[in-house]
């Protein structure tokens, strides 16, 4: 018998895997985002397409030249500079000026990322730091919220308030008078018709999304779920104008960065706890945080603060929500 | 009854159709076999035998030294050529015996004992010690010593692990398709040395002829029951099996005689039966030869010592180049590096894989904290942590993480999507630190 010449490969078992992988899951997500940048586009125009396509050229670059002037390998192949860098561009508001989106995108992938050591080691979510940079540095820019002309011009469009600036600033009976009713309100918040940033605005387009990652169980519930729920349950008893228990949650749940930042920021798994039971706690901070800031805080919107903040939490919940060992504690 | 499985486990391709239809069927005589000395957990044994001594088949060639340990015997007659060390199927040099096979096949104090199960349990035991039997799952215990628990340990419950969780290995699959009668036997017997009142044989639900056969061949045995359970891997892992039939949990560093549970594997009830019944010492066994890997796979009842090389060469060769020779599953065995090594009395399987099936681990990526390894291990620990503590060198940090509570089965890994070699870095960190 002829035995092969070739020495065996040798290594320590497993010797089979999943074929699943990080660039697999990071191209999946950033798959899942495209209904939200497609009405996006489709509300905004081709200033939102710039502006998304303009942070992800930039957020892929950043991380590759960083790495070749590091003399690392490049790890743009595993799509997780991609998909910060489209997160972050469907977080800018769509007239945006170009350098926005390079600054943002810059911050988030070297100084978020890159400086913390690569994937995996960052502590803040990348894209939101980016845009938090931005709102602090250029607070002006970024709250220029065009409206939706959903008729694809280059025209600069109108500029408009965003439905949470309204409450913030006018309350909900005013609200609903500039949607005309408040069927024609949830409406215009389910389908994505309202100024906002570009990729935030359709719950529909997003929820689409979701559904795919629930499904695939790239993302599980307990992060979304509790960082909804906590967020109706305050809005429903303190968001009201009169009284306790008359608030609106659905306004709330379908306006500014909820649905995108729920299922899609809050669920990073590098920034969040490890631990189902972690996740319900970290999401309910998210919810608890987002409603304080919106209702109580300064910014008619909270949701990128809130995520923000849990991230730096993450690994204090890591530490208190533990795996139970089996065994442990039973005889 | 229906079974609530363990928490975690996972469901990898189990590729047992390349086997499973294939009957058990014997090597052809080798010319020479190599039998290590130690192939067992414990003492290794001392040689009893010189160069150039003529032995016969079953004849003890290495006595057992100290309680945990076996005695080793001659699975063919003929002359001793070479007392030395041999590598074995863990990469390591191993004392060694070797015969050469003149094919008398000629047995040494075979002795039939139809009454057997008159015997007293004491009078089993011995005959099980005697036979050098130690569990063929892998792990390769000493039996006896696991039938013989402490006084303060008393035992209620023996489970028979037929799960066979492993993919691709077929042989205990074969053995309650073919010996369902052997099975039972043994089984009773353990029952009868341990004084227990209940038997159970714990089988996976998708092996549904094997759990018919063994019901059909248990009928009327009152102390004896197969139990169906869900497919999940590592169901055969003795505390997830334990937990799924009993609901009893055994606790960190604990024994399974801690929760009053004793578990031996199909292959050494098929052992201990034909041990008691015949006197006949553990002096072969059934290997499956299997994987992409392999011409034509089958179930080879084998006798100790034969080289993978001639196991391979009765499969009709391998195919194609760069491939992985495992001893054992493709979850917890061995990669070879040469086919020179003999098979010992652990060896369930030999599983070769081709270049496709095998994800080189030349380069892995970060840990990107997904949860995955968190969410599948059985044991209930944190394998991320465990990888990233073993990583970056703080290994007394990985015990905080429950370190020696992993059995190593391999699921982190298998899910892992950045590829991590979380069980090798593992077994760094358990090689570097204490208990």
């Amino acid at each position: 018998m002829e035995i092969t010449k070739k020495p065996f490969i040798v290594s320590v078992s497993p010797h089979i895997r999943s074929d699943e992988t990080t660039a697999r899951i990071m191209w999946s997500v950033s798959a899942c985002l495209l209904p939200a940048a497609v009405m996006g586009a489709y509300f905004f125009g081709p200033r939102a397409v710039l502006t998304v396509s303009l942070c992800v050229i930039a957020s892929v670059l950043s991380e590759h030249l960083y790495q070749k002037a590091l003399k690392k390998p490049s790890t743009v192949r595993d799509g997780s500079a991609f998909l910060t860098g489209l997160l972050l561009g469907l977080n800018l508001p769509p007239s945006a000026p170009f350098y926005l989106s390079l600054i943002g995108s810059f911050v988030a992938i070297i100084i978020t990322k890159q400086l913390f050591g690569g994937l995996g080691y960052n502590i803040f979510n990348p894209a939101l730091i980016g845009r938090a940079f931005l709102v602090i540095s250029f607070p002006k820019l970024m709250t220029v919220w065009s409206e939706p002309t959903a008729a694809f011009i280059l025209l600069d469009a109108k500029t408009t308030a965003t439905p949470l600036g309204i409450l913030k600033e006018e309350g909900p009976a005013k609200l609903i008078q500039v949607f005309g009713d408040q069927l024609n309100l949830y409406a215009q918040l389910i389908t994505g018709h309202r100024a906002g940033s570009i990729g935030e605005t359709s719950a529909v387009a997003l929820l689409i999304g979701a559904a795919f990652l629930l499904y695939k169980r790239y993302i599980t519930w307990h992060i979304p779920l509790s960082f909804l729920g906590t967020a109706a349950v305050i809005a429903w008893i303190i968001g009201g104008t009169d009284s306790l228990f008359t608030g609106d949650p659905l306004l709330h749940l379908f306006s500014g960065g909820m649905i995108l930042g729920a299922f899609f920021m809050a669920t990073d798994y590098v920034t969040s706890p490890s631990m189902k039971s972690g996740q319900i706690v970290f999401g309910a901070g998210c919810g608890f945080l987002t409603m304080l800031i919106r209702l109580k805080g300064g910014y008619p919107e909270g949701v990128m603060f809130a995520i923000l903040i849990m991230n730096a939490f993450a690994p204090l919940i890591d530490r208190g929500f533990q795996s139970k060992f089996f065994g442990a504690g039973k005889k | 009854m229906a079974f609530s499985s363990f928490r975690g486990g996972i469901h990898p391709p189990d590729k047992k159709e390349l086997s499973s239809e294939k009957p058990i069927s014997a090597t052809k005589p080798p010319a020479r076999v190599i039998i290590p000395l130690s192939q067992h957990l414990g003492a290794p044994c001392k040689p009893v035998v010189t160069m150039d001594q003529k032995v016969k088949k079953g004849e003890m060639i290495g006595e057992p030294a100290g309680f945990v340990s076996a005695p080793v015997h001659a699975s063919v007659s003929g002359g001793v050529i070479a007392i030395g060390e041999f590598l074995n199927a863990m990469g390591r040099m191993v004392p060694s015996v070797v015969i050469e096979n003149d094919g008398n096949e000629e047995w040494s104090m075979l002795k039939d004992h139809p009454d057997y199960m008159n015997l007293s349990p004491d009078e089993m035991r011995e005959k099980i010690r005697n036979a050098g039997i130690v569990g063929m799952g892998g792990a390769a215990f000493p039996t006896v010593v696991k039938l013989s628990p402490p006084k303060e340990k008393p035992i209620d419950t023996v489970i028979l692990n037929g799960a066979e969780c492993e993919p691709y290995l077929t042989a205990d699959y074969r053995l309650m398709l073919e010996k369902p009668f052997e099975v039972v036997e043994g089984l009773k017997v353990l029952i009868k040395v341990l004084g227990v009142q209940r038997g159970f044989i714990g089988i996976e639900n998708n092996k549904p002829e094997a759990v018919k056969s063994l019901k059909k061949a248990a009928q009327g045995e009152n102390s004896v029951e197969v139990c169906s359970l869900p497919t999940k891997y590592p169901q055969g892992a003795e505390k997830m099996l334990i937990k799924t039939i009993t609901g009893r949990e055994v606790p960190p560093r604990a024994l399974p005689m801690d929760v009053r549970v004793v578990v031996q594997n199909i292959s050494t009830a098929v052992a201990v039966f034909e041990a008691v019944r015949y006197g006949k010492p553990l002096i072969e066994r059934v290997v499956t030869v299997t994987g992409e890997g392999i011409y034509q796979p089958k179930n080879l009842l084998t006798k100790i010592g034969t080289l993978v090389s001639q196991l391979i060469e009765d499969c009709g060769g391998i195919k194609g180049e760069n491939l992985k020779v495992i001893s054992g599953g493709p979850m917890m065995g061995f990669a070879l590096s040469s086919l020179e090594i003999p098979v010992t009395k652990g060896t369930s399987g030999i599983v070769v894989l081709a270049e496709s099936d095998i994800v080189h681990m030349e380069s892995f990526g970060p840990c990107i904290r997904c949860g995955r390894c968190i969410d599948i291990c059985p044991m209930g620990l944190m394998p991320s942590m465990l990888s990233i503590y073993a990583e970056k060198g703080f290994y007394e940090g990985a015990k905080e993480y429950g370190l020696f509570d992993c059995f190593e089965c391999g699921s982190c890994a298998f899910v892992c999507p950045s590829k991590r070699p979380i069980v090798q870095l593992i077994r760094l960190a358990k090689s570097q630190v204490k208990p």
